[in-house]
């Protein structure tokens, strides 16, 4: 197996919760939890798979670390239970939980060394001496700091100390992996090799992983399925694929990537067809909704065809207007585009050839067109 | 502009520094190398400033180390150094017995009870030091508030007045706000999450505390001791008042040379080594406090 992750076809067959046969490893069931007048948590069910990388995605506040905490045992359920293959461990202390968790600032011991750092939760397992050298020894490699385990946290880089808070966590072999927002303090393009090297260790070890993020596209890079969770409740759960292409109501679109709201009355449906009457025109998509009712067009920026001349022919959605602003973001460009006065719309085009010379520019009138099948009708 | 400003800034303390510590340090050390004489003040030699730099000959000619060769020979002094030093060391102990529950328990309050014990911690010192220290007299005397309370629970009566035992209460209960602050200072600074990390890893919230919060938290304790032994050890006001003839303090030995005595040189002396056996502990403190700083 190569250093990359398997990305494709292997990882699409993985759907346990498809299996009705197949017992989670992680279930709460109407988990709830309030800090005073304050419901952090709400009537939350959700099962976690074996060998799952699975993402709680969500603004902060939004309780995704609260309901971590929960599986890690340091908050107490008000409602429901937590449980851990058969066994309800909402009542244990964290330290007889095999729920192992890399904090958010890491929250490495500062007064011990990297290698000391890693033998903790070994040694308080009972781990036999001689066994202890060679895990640790194990694990540096595993996280690529060989020759390392003689220094101090503060001797390191951040990228380091990261990977010592992922080595110390995994150590003990935990049933469920927890990673508190594990790329926040990062820069950029280490976050990505490091989502690369998590999605690699997570499917070599085939250890079950949970992430808590508010990074969506963290969550579409790394999870098998995400939760997006909203003021304490889960919004929607479903594959990367799932959350982006189809989400559940405005929220999950608009958290999840750039959105297009069209909203208006359906006019006629039926056929799997809907046509909705919008203030900026009537459209045509694919999906479900009653005659009368108010609905949501949600169409993708990427979804939005510009052209430079009106289109002729074709059942596709038209929309003209004239760019205001444009955002060149090297493999694409980001077009906003007034179609009434005050009303902007965002497409986005792969410069899939060389822009010399920029055929676009502010104050073009240009021609919106998308597919009846790239929108999404949503009814809350 | 700006480099003028930090010369000025470091010349404010080395000045303090030179006014305050150094100029007197000299004077004392130059009357530890004098000799008595019955004179005011009562030493010899002294600088004959008429005579110019023939003067300053005569008088450097004069100094010798003949106080120091007395403090050697003469057993009460070593007797009062290693009793001050015992004195401050076992004084120091108590404290850090006492001392680190009560900062580990203010720092485990919430925020706005911590503030209030932190205030209570520190609220003696708006009394007088001298009348608190009269006020144990008041209670550790024969027909004092001790022995009333023994006597109303039907216990025995103790004598501690004018006893090691009473210089030690005094002392600890004197200096314990200086142990308290530093180190609460350093618990109520740890970060949550490493326990929280800790009881992650198996450890119970006992193992936790001693695998983690104790040990980061030695440097605050170091930094109490220290600031508590260094002026316990030549403490005078306490072991004068609390302590009996029998309780030999440096500071005690000092006052007397000095006052009772009129030795200037050997009360200079004694103060000079009192000095040079602290200078270790006071270099462990500085070390202590660049770490803390940190």
């Amino acid at each position: 197996m190569s250093g990359r992750p398997q990305l494709g076809a292997v990882r699409e067959a993985f759907a346990p919760w498809e299996d009705p046969a197949v017992r989670p490893l992680v279930r709460f069931e109407g988990v709830g939890k309030s800090f005073g007048d304050t419901a952090a948590v709400r009537g939350v069910d959700l099962s976690i798979y074996e060998g799952e990388f699975f993402a709680l995605l969500g603004p902060s506040g939004c309780g995704k670390t609260t309901l971590m905490r929960l599986l890690a045992g340091f908050e107490t359920p008000d409602a429901g239970r937590v449980l851990l293959g058969d066994r309800d461990i909402g009542a244990d202390p964290p330290h007889r939980r095999p729920v192992h968790m890399m904090f958010q600032a890491y929250a490495l011991f500062p007064h011990l060394t990297v290698a000391q750092n890693i033998a903790f939760g070994l040694k308080r397992q009972g781990v036999p001496r001689a066994e202890i050298g060679p895990r640790v020894e194990e694990m540096l490699s595993l996280v690529k700091l060989e020759g390392l385990g003689r220094r101090r946290p503060d001797q390191l880089s951040g990228g380091q100390r990261q990977r010592v808070a992922l080595a110390r966590a995994l150590a003990p072999r935990p049933r469920i992996l927890l990673l508190d927002e594990p790329m926040a303090a990062l820069d950029r393009k280490l976050r990505e090799e490091t989502q690369f090297e998590l999605m690699a260790i997570q499917q070599r070890l085939n250890l079950t992983f949970m992430i808590v993020t508010h990074d969506q596209d963290e969550a579409m890079v790394v999870a098998d399925r995400i939760a997006v969770m909203r003021a304490g409740e889960i919004v929607q759960v479903g594959r990367p694929t799932e959350v982006y292409e189809a989400p559940a109501d405005r929220y999950v679109a608009g958290f999840i990537g750039d959105v297009n709201l069209f909203e208006g009355r359906v006019t006629a449906a039926g056929g799997g067809r809907v046509r909705l009457a919008s203030d900026d025109g009537a459209f045509d998509a694919e999906g479900e909704a009653a005659v009368g009712d108010k609905a949501w067009l949600a169409v993708r920026p990427e979804k939005i065809a510009v052209h430079t001349e009106p289109p002729v022919g074709g059942d596709g959605n038209v929309i003209a207007g004239r760019i205001v602003d444009y955002g060149y973001l090297g493999d694409w460009t980001t077009y906003v585009v007034e179609a009434s006065p005050g009303r902007t719309l965002r497409a986005a085009r792969a410069n899939a050839t060389r822009l010399v010379d920029r055929p676009l520019g502010v104050g073009d009138p240009v021609w919106l067109t998308f597919a009846p099948s790239s929108a999404v009708v949503l009814t809350t | 502009m700006r480099r003028s400003r930090t010369g000025l800034a470091a010349v404010v303390p080395l000045l303090w520094l030179a006014v305050f510590f150094a100029f007197p340090f000299m004077l004392v050390a130059k009357l530890s190398l004098s000799d008595t004489a019955l004179a005011i003040p009562p030493y010899a030699p002294r600088i004959d400033w008429s005579r110019g730099l023939e003067g300053v000959r005569t008088f450097l000619q004069g100094l010798d180390l003949e106080t120091y060769a007395r403090l050697g020979r003469d057993r009460l002094y070593l007797d009062a150094y290693l009793s001050s030093l015992r004195l401050a060391g076992v004084a120091t102990g108590l404290l850090l017995l006492i001392g680190y529950p009560i900062a580990y328990g203010i720092s485990r309050c919430p925020p706005k009870a911590r503030q209030a014990l932190v205030m209570a911690v520190i609220l003696p010192f708006w009394t007088s030091f001298l009348i608190r220290i009269y006020a144990w007299i008041a209670i550790l005397k024969p027909a004092g508030v001790l022995n009333a309370a023994l006597g109303a629970l039907g216990l025995p009566a103790v004598d501690i007045l004018n006893t090691e035992t009473a210089v030690l209460l005094g002392l600890v209960y004197a200096y314990l706000p200086f142990m308290v602050l530093p180190l609460y200072a350093v618990l109520d600074r740890q970060d949550e999450s490493l326990i929280e990390a800790a009881q992650d890893l198996g450890a119970t919230p006992l193992s936790a505390f001693w695998r983690v919060t104790f040990p980061l938290s030695l440097s605050g304790a170091a930094a109490g001791a220290l600031l508590c032994f260094i002026p316990m050890a030549g403490e005078f006001v306490i072991p004068d008042l609390l302590g009996g003839s029998e309780t030999l303090m440096l500071g005690r030995v000092i006052w007397t040379e000095f006052f009772a005595n009129r030795d200037w040189p050997a009360a200079s002396a004694v103060a000079i080594v009192l000095l040079a056996t602290l200078v270790i502990p006071i270099l462990l403190f500085e070390r202590q406090q660049r770490k803390v700083l940190a």
